[in-house]
């Protein structure tokens, strides 16, 4: 297939952005996150630092409710087929206190995602942590800096943000303080997608339509992925073609109903559809305001 | 056709098309957010899901009675959804059957320049929306402005609201001559203008009935086919080295993306600043091995031998180098809430350089709104100015008009680490012409008659040849008194001379100007008039000025004529003139009571191409006088 030239701009400018994330901090590291977009940024890294292997390592924040397959694919693709540094990181007081996503809602994702992937951070002293955040994806995104400034708690202030002009980047920081960087920020959905399918990428299985076992929650469509899914007493798991357009934890991301089975029916389907990928994710329809509040607060 | 074929059949519509950056200015009253909305609406680009919340949105926050507010899918934050207000640089997709845009929405509150410029700073194209009920604003010839001064060549004229004056084709006329006559200010630009109405829809992709004597483009219709030319990729290679690659002692590859022309191998390359040279051995990819790579490819590239090349270094071809300069004149955007400090040490990052600098001198500020050039003594928040810099290091650049990747750099202070200022190199041609050494005169039919008196006939009546001796230096270096010991040798020997002295010209002729660059040039230039107006009727002018700028005074040299003038620089050192100083300007400069002052907040010039030399800590100012003197009779007389 002939390589597009709008993917190789973008591909250059990603490549770009993680060759200035090498140079100009000490101890960066790659947020993997095992969907899509880390995915693709792993890709990217790959392409960007050939024939060297990227110089950082890949930090999973597992917060333990993750599908089975995220886990089985970043131990078989990326620590044993590409043999790189993986370091996977949760929170062991959240595990001892049985925080889980039925009874603790929205302090389920600040206990189990965002406060480990801070005390993850300041623990090994990363000083940039790149991350497949994309402009496209959310109202208070369309924002977000490519560099975008922490100050020593982790913390992001949309009022105190760095002017970012043509492709220099402002990479000064003082001890302690910490730069997320996005070398994705604009690729839209369907770059992704199309980009995964020029380049012939592994994802997840999860991302292909296949017959699961599902419980139907309001608009929701919930795969049942292992026996620790607490079922309604009305609630019977129904086997239904689906797949899904972003990867969480699996009690709380939605599947949608699909026959795509591979990444050509993908794009096929991302090119005709009429619903953002957000859609499935519970934690986010809630109010729009919502992630930028969570941004605030240290989430990605 | 299976799936598979109609997707690639699907793709390859998608793999031809370009990508479009563009930005749109203008106020939240002149409907703005209403016309982006509806574009991104109509062009597709909204899912279902955002359209349901949008409704949701527009029945909490909207401002058009519970119809859809296009104008809220454009402001993002929280706080300012509240306030209603847009106030940063949002970016936004979407794709049509010919291009995918990247659009960059600025504010338009004058506050926010630095706003605007960084949207700007990659565009290609700006919107420039106005209010047809209110016509061009002083906001218009901003938006333009900044735009055109960032390097953008196309502004679309978005004349919105014609709904409110009946679409009348005379009211949009005027508003275009209007701005066409500010445009033609603005140097190369092109401008298409738009009638439309963007709360009904009005030639926004759809070509409007209510305005049938509108036969032009639609904004969708504008943005899917005007021409972009990419001009860097006809320029002349421009590599920085963005990263030395060595997994093992065999490979040595160095990493970067093409800002400009292009690289093959076998190609011969220079390496700046060291100038060393080599030949592009291979050019290396995961995908295989390219034997050329164009303008914005990310690319690794060994060369045919062994040199010690770091980050900053620039390959570029032989017989088209870049300047290589520790000192440049630039047009610089200040962003940061602490002004502009002269000679106060920022980092400064340029393509994959940093290297410290300071700002010796600020030449001029431009007022936004009017063009005009203004004296300055700092730059503030969201103000632009003209400035010389100087670099620790050297730096590899072009101008911003030539090159935008090579020719633009942030400033960064060195303690809060903020970004303090955007940076675009200017062209030698460009560079600073403070004062109105170069402006025409306001007479049209001028012509001046003829002295009925021959220059030779005054030099023998007289006994002199004419002439004016420039004598500069620091404030207190010494500079009237050897005037007037000169004028008094001369005068003795028979000579009919006159002292021109900067600050008694401050007292009448120049009492309207105080100290900027652009002040004090003028200063000079009135007194080299007048020089010359002495010398052509035959007298001896002795004209003593601080004269801080080099350029200004080759200029004054040029305007006498260099046979006729003859320069005398003080170099009396500065901590002399502080003591000498009995009126207590220094002082008043170390307090900030008096700006721009020479040696003090205001960089000095030094000559090196002056006639005579002296220091009047080393010698008499009558000492002085008399080695001026017998040059003058082996020169002039």
């Amino acid at each position: 297939m002939q390589a597009s030239p709008h993917l190789k701009r973008l591909e250059a400018e990603s490549i770009f952005i993680l060759r200035e994330v090498a140079s100009e901090f000490e101890n960066p590291v790659l947020l993997y996150s095992i969907g899509k977009d880390s995915s693709v940024i792993l890709h990217l890294a790959r392409k960007a630092f050939f024939p060297a292997k990227p110089p950082f390592p890949l930090l999973h924040i597992d917060s333990t409710w993750e599908f089975r397959d995220m886990i089985e694919f970043r131990e078989r693709y990326a620590r044993q087929e590409l043999g790189l540094n993986v370091i996977a990181y949760h929170n062991e007081d959240g595990v001892r206190d049985g925080i889980n996503p039925f009874d603790h809602g929205a302090s389920y994702t600040d206990i189990m995602r965002t406060q480990p992937l801070k005390r993850a951070l300041t623990h090994f002293g990363f000083d940039a942590a790149i991350g497949g955040g994309r402009r496209d994806e959310e109202k208070s995104r369309a924002k977000e800096r490519i560099f975008s400034f922490r100050d020593r708690n982790h913390r992001w202030d949309p009022r105190n943000q760095r002017p970012e002009l043509w492709s220099l980047y402002n990479t000064w920081k003082a001890t302690g303080e910490s730069i997320r960087v996005f070398p994705i920020s604009n690729w839209t959905e369907l770059d992704v997608w199309q980009y995964i399918l020029q380049e012939r990428i592994p994802i997840v299985p999860l991302y292909f339509a296949k017959e699961r076992p599902v419980v139907r929650r309001g608009n929701d469509l919930i795969v049942v992925d292992d026996e620790r899914m607490r079922l309604e007493q009305h609630e019977k798991p129904v086997n239904m073609k689906v797949r899904f357009r972003t990867l969480g934890c699996y009690p709380v991301t939605g599947a949608t109903e699909s026959e795509a089975e591979t990444i050509e029916d993908i794009v096929h389907e991302m090119l005709t559809t009429r619903s953002s990928e957000r859609q499935g994710r519970a934690v986010d329809r809630e109010e729009a305001a919502a992630m930028e509040r969570k941004k605030k607060d240290g989430y990605f | 056709m299976s799936v598979a074929q109609e997707v690639y059949s699907q793709l390859a519509v998608h793999n031809s098309k370009d990508l479009l950056r563009f930005i749109t200015c203008g106020n939240v009253d002149d409907g703005k957010s209403t016309l982006i909305g509806r574009l991104l609406l109509e062009a597709g680009a909204i899912y279902d899901d955002q359209i349901a919340a949008l409704q949701n949105d527009s029945n909490k926050y909207g401002t058009t009675g519970g119809r859809i507010d296009t104008a809220l899918l454009l402001d993002g934050l929280e706080d300012e959804r509240q306030q209603g207000i847009t106030i940063d640089v949002a970016y936004r997709y979407f794709t049509t059957q010919r291009r995918k845009f990247i659009l960059a929405d600025s504010p338009g509150h004058e506050q926010f320049t630095r706003n605007m410029a960084t949207a700007a700073s990659n565009a290609d194209v700006a919107i420039v929306l106005i209010d047809v009920t209110k016509g061009v604003s002083v906001q218009t010839r901003r938006h333009a402005y900044i735009a055109t001064l960032l390097g953008v060549k196309q502004i679309v004229l978005a004349v919105n609201k014609m709904d409110l004056v009946q679409y009348q084709s005379d009211v949009f006329q005027r508003i275009v001559d209007e701005f066409r006559q500010f445009a033609t200010a603005l140097g190369r630009v092109d401008a298409y203008a738009i009638p439309l109405s963007a709360l009904e829809g009005d030639n926004v992709t759809v070509l409007s009935g209510n305005m049938p004597w509108y036969q032009g483009e639609t904004l969708l219709g504008y943005l899917d086919n005007v021409r972009i030319e990419d001009r860097l990729r006809h320029a002349s290679l421009r590599f920085p080295i963005q990263r030395v690659s060595r997994p093992d002692a065999n490979f040595r590859g160095f990493s970067g993306t093409i800002c400009s022309g292009q690289l093959q191998c076998g190609d011969e390359v220079v390496v700046l600043p060291a100038r060393s040279k080599a030949r592009i051995k291979s050019i290396v990819t995961m995908d295989g091995e390219l034997n050329r790579a164009e303008t914005h490819d990310a690319i690794t590239v060994t060369l045919d031998r062994e040199l010690n090349l770091a980050r900053g270094d620039m390959l570029v071809p032989g017989d088209a180098e870049p300047r290589i300069t520790t000192e440049f004149q630039a047009t610089v955007v200040w962003m940061s809430e602490q002004p502009l400090v002269i000679e106060k040490r920022y980092w400064l990052k340029h393509t994959t350089r940093k290297t410290p600098c300071e700002i010796k001198t600020l030449h001029h500020r431009t007022d936004v709104n009017s063009l005009a050039r203004l004296s300055a003594p700092v730059l503030r928040l969201n103000e632009i100015g003209f400035c010389t810099l100087q670099t620790t290091e050297p730096v590899v650049c072009d101008d911003y008009q030539t090159n935008r990747t090579t020719g633009s750099f942030i400033l960064v202070d060195r303690i809060t680490h903020e970004t303090v200022a955007a940076g675009l190199i200017a062209s030698s041609a460009e560079e600073s012409q403070p004062g109105y050494w170069s402006s025409a005169s306001a007479l049209t039919h001028a012509k001046r008659q003829q002295s009925l008196v021959r220059m030779e006939d005054r030099e023998a009546q007289y006994g002199q040849k004419p002439g004016t001796i420039l004598i500069t230096g620091l404030s207190c270096s010494g500079k009237t008194t050897v005037a007037l010991q000169l004028e008094k040798k001369l005068f003795e020997a028979g000579k009919i001379v006159v002292v021109l002295d900067g600050q008694w010209l401050r007292m009448g002729i120049s009492r309207d100007l105080a100290f900027s660059a652009e002040e004090r040039s003028e200063n000079l230039r009135r007194g080299a008039e007048i020089a010359k107006m002495l010398n052509d009727s035959g007298q001896i002018c002795i004209a003593a000025f601080v004269a801080p700028s080099a350029w200004v005074r080759q200029k004054t040299r040029e305007l006498i004529g260099r046979d006729r003038f003859l320069h005398i620089h003080l170099s009396t050192h500065v901590e002399v003139c502080r003591q000498r100083d009995s009126t207590g300007q220094y002082q008043a400069a170390d307090r900030g009571e008096i700006q721009n002052f020479p040696g003090v907040t205001y960089s000095y010039e030094a000559p090196d191409d002056a006639d005579l030399y002296f220091d009047t800590s080393l010698q008499s100012p009558e000492a002085i006088a008399e080695e001026v003197y017998q040059r003058l009779v082996t020169k002039w007389f």
